[in-house]
């Protein structure tokens, strides 16, 4: 079966994004198929490679990079909920004046099109969020 | 048609749980994760809605990880209530025609 899983929380603010991950390896791990995963609104700070927890905490925006690298997953995140907060890609980071790009491997910046075109293309979408 | 409803809040703190029984219909199941779990436990001020509910049809499960996360033993959970763990997640989420999640 073919899932969308959609992430509105960042990773330090509600367990959303763990639960939204852990479904997401469940299902891959079940031999299903993950279409795409979307962040929106907080959740694209699950895609910034300038995080740094402390040794003893997950780090999801490496967990989420590595599981794209082993499953090849398509991870869109919004691009207008992410220039809000911070988060660009070098083609955003100049368009905007701004001096670095913080996107993290195995995101990918676009539009909210995506996400609907997840949702039609996918026999579920999954929302996790607070 | 057969819905999974999630609901992630805790029914102490919102009305999520309760707007979402009254709207599940006996075909349906809920699953409670994150801070929801509470609601799994015996003699809360909500446990009789959710065995009424469970008695007229609607499945009722809850995450296991999330009430360990907790602190909370499964032997305190309604006996009617089923714990699944993120694969029982997974199997839910496609033996149900479709997934609402209550946010």
């Amino acid at each position: 079966m073919k899932f969308t899983i959609q992430v509105n929380t960042g990773p330090f603010t509600h367990q959303a994004s763990d639960s939204a991950y852990r479904f997401t390896l469940a299902a891959l791990e079940s031999g299903h198929e993950i279409h795409r995963i979307f962040f929106y609104h907080d959740g694209v700070n699950n895609a910034t490679m300038m995080c740094a927890p402390p040794q003893d905490d997950r780090n999801l925006q490496v967990l989420w990079t590595e599981l794209a690298a082993q499953y090849e997953l398509d991870m869109v995140v919004c691009v207008a909920a992410a220039q809000r907060r911070g988060i660009m890609d070098k083609k955003e980071s100049e368009r905007n004046g701004k001096e670095f790009a913080n996107i993290a491997p195995g995101f990918q910046i676009s539009g909210l099109g995506q996400l609907v075109e997840a949702a039609v293309a996918s026999d579920r979408l999954m929302v996790f969020g607070d | 048609m057969a819905t999974l409803h999630t609901v992630n809040k805790s029914p102490f703190e919102r009305n999520s749980l309760d707007t979402c029984l009254s709207l599940c219909n006996n075909s349906g199941s809920i699953l409670l994760i994150e801070d929801a779990v509470v609601g799994a436990l015996r003699n809360t001020s909500v446990s009789e809605r959710l065995v009424k509910a469970i008695e007229s049809g609607v499945k009722i499960f809850a995450l296991g990880e999330d009430l360990k996360a907790r602190g909370l033993p499964e032997d305190r959970v309604i006996e009617k209530i089923t714990l699944v763990d993120y694969t029982g997640f997974v199997k839910l989420a496609t033996e149900n025609d479709r997934v609402q999640s209550w946010l």
